[in-house]
């Protein structure tokens, strides 16, 4: 029997194990919606194609599995382009459907044409264009594939029109082979010896750890090997939660905004163990006099992330839970006393930990934002949330201050850095754990880039709660202004922002409103408890830092401190 | 230092503006790009001539083999092995340099392909640098216009860039 492409789209994705999709209707698209109105296939539409990307993205990384959106050609398409570079920057998995005009069509300039395919090259893992219904099926397999395995990443998938209406026959693929495309997965038992040799050489070990421990699923592995071996942990930003912060082996996280110790550690350290990170440049600070007197190894699945930043001793090709793997392995059989060998280190760290932990100047008039995120952390302890952030002093702070248990339970950007994301993608994950408690942590500036989509949130009844910490600023660019600056606070304040909680009420949702310190605990205890989307305004202190700060250029032991 | 880079690719849409982009996007350099059809017809052959340093190089490798359409990248700029660029030259043609042409094309075992009033053009096939060394001896006879095809290249003897089939999987 034949099928339409429409139908074929369906059919793909259900043969591919994909519950919901999130996505917009357009000209382009009509086929695949005609067929999605009677289909098992479950679709959100939200309200602005950039939040079906950041859904889609936040779907995938609190699930682990790949993100799904559609939207229609041209402007449906442009308009999710902010998420898939974001995706491809923090490396998850999604594939990204966009309506194009019809074959014949392509290159005329057609109405609602845009070669996406073009403007989405630099940020997308693959892509494809569709360009006979033939075709469809083994295009969405190869995608899927592609997407989800090796260093995941977005993949494009462009159909036109006549692809949708043509017929083909349908059989999904049961397998692929590409023969341009075998990613390594075991790590090299050679270079693993080495390593665990540089280990039990090294004397003041750090394990700096990434969002591969996520994508990998590796947090057992990596708790096992860290307790083992006695060796403190770092974190990136996007590897939060893959180590719980309560262990006494975790520094927290590191970089511009990292804790003294991590920073400190780093700068010390006679053996960087870096699994699943990339040696950004938010994290190394001045390149030359980063890990001056180290050794590095660097476990990643991507070759291409290995030397690319920092020079590397002993570099890993795989992935990182085979190669932790092979690390256990290794330690289990080997007689090594860790614990009397690193002790005089993690001593002197956690010397540093008591001298300059995490602090700031609290106050009883004006709420802190640092104080917020404390008291959220405490009212939230064993409910299991999943956090979101948007972009700025507020993420920061949610890094800082938030103790995370496990896994995805962190979702910010963090290489594109991108405001709005937050929201969309905390809905994201809460339309894939409905009856989970989903958080976002905004600021006053970001919300307003994508709050549209708290319609979505009422219609489908995705009861994520947001808090803003609303300072009336662009923050982390106020700070920046006045450190480096000089105080000219060019277009920072942001006085004219609308009124959260009538916002809210607006779409149909909760709004409510701290302003003092004292209302804080209440106000967040009373947004746990309804069974709604809920926008929180807490009114925060305006000229509040982000401490410590290792301004950019610097090297990391080069802390501003509070 | 100057590197040649084979690379086997799909020979699929697309893949060549991948692979500029690839260039552009990074900052790294080309200095010539060839593509062409292969023994495979699903497969294209580019040879890439770059310069950096050896990390540089070693990036350009990386990536490359990051792309999902590229098969296989082989630098072969420290193997053996044969290269060969062509290119046309159009030169003045005055009665008092025609035989000077005549004796440089003569020395550099090439020929002339065209010959008009006021104009010859001279094809010569060799080493990038053989092909440099003539321009830089016709340049004083009154050249007019160039067109080179870049530089391909092939290992030598059993050395081979071949496209082996991927292993199957379920995709999970
Ligand atoms: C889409 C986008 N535009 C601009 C920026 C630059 N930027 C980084 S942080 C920031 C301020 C964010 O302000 P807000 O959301 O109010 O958070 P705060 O820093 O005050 O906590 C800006 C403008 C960005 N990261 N993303």
């Amino acid at each position: 029997m034949k099928l339409t492409g429409a139908q074929i789209f369906v059919e793909s994705l259900l043969a591919e194990g994909v519950e919901l999709i999130f996505g917009y209707p357009g000209g382009a698209v009509l086929p695949i919606y005609d067929t999605l109105y009677d289909s098992e296939l479950k679709h959100i539409r939200v309200r602005h194609e950039q939040g079906a990307a950041h859904m889609a993205e936040g779907y995938a990384r609190a699930t682990g599995k790949c993100g799904v959106c559609l939207v229609t050609s041209g402007p449906g398409a442009t308009n999710t382009v902010t998420g898939i570079a974001n995706a491809y920057m923090d490396s998850i998995p999604m594939v990204v459907f966009t309506g194009q005009v019809p074959v014949a069509l392509i290159g005329n300039d057609a109405f609602q044409e845009a070669d996406i395919i073009g403007i989405t090259r630099s940020c997308t893992k693959h892509s494809y264009l569709v360009r006979n219904t033939r075709d469809l099926a083994q295009t969405i397999k190869e995608a899927f594939y592609i997407a989800s395995t090796g260093k995941p990443g977005p993949v494009v998938i462009d159909l036109p029109k006549d692809i949708l209406t043509g017929e083909a026959k349908f059989a999904y693929p049961e397998s692929i082979a590409l023969r341009s495309y075998n990613p390594t997965y075991k790590g090299h038992p050679a270079q693993i010896k080495k390593a665990f040799k540089a280990i039990q050489d090294a004397h003041r070990p750090v394990l700096y750890v990434g969002g591969g421990i996520i994508t990998s699923d590796a947090s057992e592995e990596l708790v096992k090997f860290a307790e083992k071996s006695r060796i403190p942990v770092t974190t990136t930003l996007m590897g939060l939660g893959s180590f719980p912060s309560k262990s006494e082996l975790s520094l927290g996280m590191l970089g511009m905004h990292g804790t003294y110790t991590a920073n400190m550690a780093m700068h010390e350290t006679d053996l960087i163990i870096a699994l699943g990170a990339r040696f950004d440049d938010r994290v190394t600070g001045r390149l030359d006099a980063f890990a001056a007197n180290s050794k590095v190894i660097h476990a990643d699945i991507d070759p291409g992330s290995i030397g690319k930043n920092v020079g590397v001793d002993i570099p890993v090709v795989g992935d990182v839970k085979d190669i932790l793997h092979g690390l256990n392995d290794l330690a289990k059989k080997d007689h090594t006393d860790w614990a009397d060998k690193h002790d005089k280190w993690l001593k002197t760290l956690r010397k540093w930990q008591k001298a300059n932990p995490l602090k700031y100047t609290r106050s009883k008039d004006t709420i802190k934002p640092q104080y917020v995120l404390e008291m959220v952390d405490k009212l939230t302890k064993g409910k299991d949330p999943i956090f979101a952030t948007e972009v700025g002093q507020a993420q920061m702070w949610a890094a800082q201050y938030l103790q995370f248990t496990g896994p995805r339970t962190f979702m910010t950007s963090g290489g594109l850095g991108t405001m709005g994301f937050g929201f969309p993608a905390a809905l994201g994950a809460q339309a894939a754990f409905p009856d989970r408690l989903v958080i976002n942590i905004a600021g006053d500036g970001s919300i307003q880039m994508n709050s549209q989509e708290l319609a979505t949130a009422v219609e489908y009844n995705l009861k994520t709660k947001v808090f803003i910490l609303n300072n009336g600023t662009l923050g982390m660019v106020r700070q920046w202004q006045e450190f480096f600056f000089k105080k000219r606070y060019s277009y920072s304040t942001m006085t004219e922002f609308p009124d959260f909680v009538k916002l809210a009420e607006a779409y149909g949702a909760v709004g409510l409103r701290a302003t003092k310190p004292s209302e804080v605990q209440k106000v967040i205890k009373k947004a746990l408890s309804i069974d709604k989307p809920v926008f929180v305004d807490f009114v925060v202190e305006m000229e509040e830092n982000v401490f410590p700060m290792v301004p950019a250029g610097k090297a990391l032991n080069d802390m501003l401190l509070v | 230092m100057r590197h040649t880079i084979s690379v086997l690719v799909e020979n699929r849409f697309g893949v060549l503006s991948r692979i500029a982009g690839l260039f552009s996007g990074r900052g790294f350099n080309i200095e010539s790009l060839t593509v062409g059809p292969t023994e495979d017809p699903s497969v294209s052959r580019m040879t890439i001539v770059t310069r950096g340093d050896n990390k540089i190089i070693e990036q350009i490798n990386k990536q490359l083999n990051k792309l999902i359409d590229v098969i296989r990248v082989r630098d072969v700029t420290s193997e053996t092995y044969v290269d060969r660029e062509m290119m046309l030259v159009k030169v003045n043609a005055t009665e008092k340099n025609r035989p000077e042409i005549l004796r440089m094309t003569e020395i550099f075992r090439g020929k002339v392909v065209d010959v008009c009033p006021k104009t010859y053009t001279v094809e010569i096939t060799g080493s990038t640098e053989k092909v440099e060394a003539f321009l830089e001896m016709i340049k004083p006879l009154g050249l007019q216009e160039v067109a080179r095809t870049g530089k391909i290249a092939l290992s030598r003897g059993v050395r081979m860039l071949t496209a082996k089939p991927g292993t199957k999987n379920n995709g999970k």
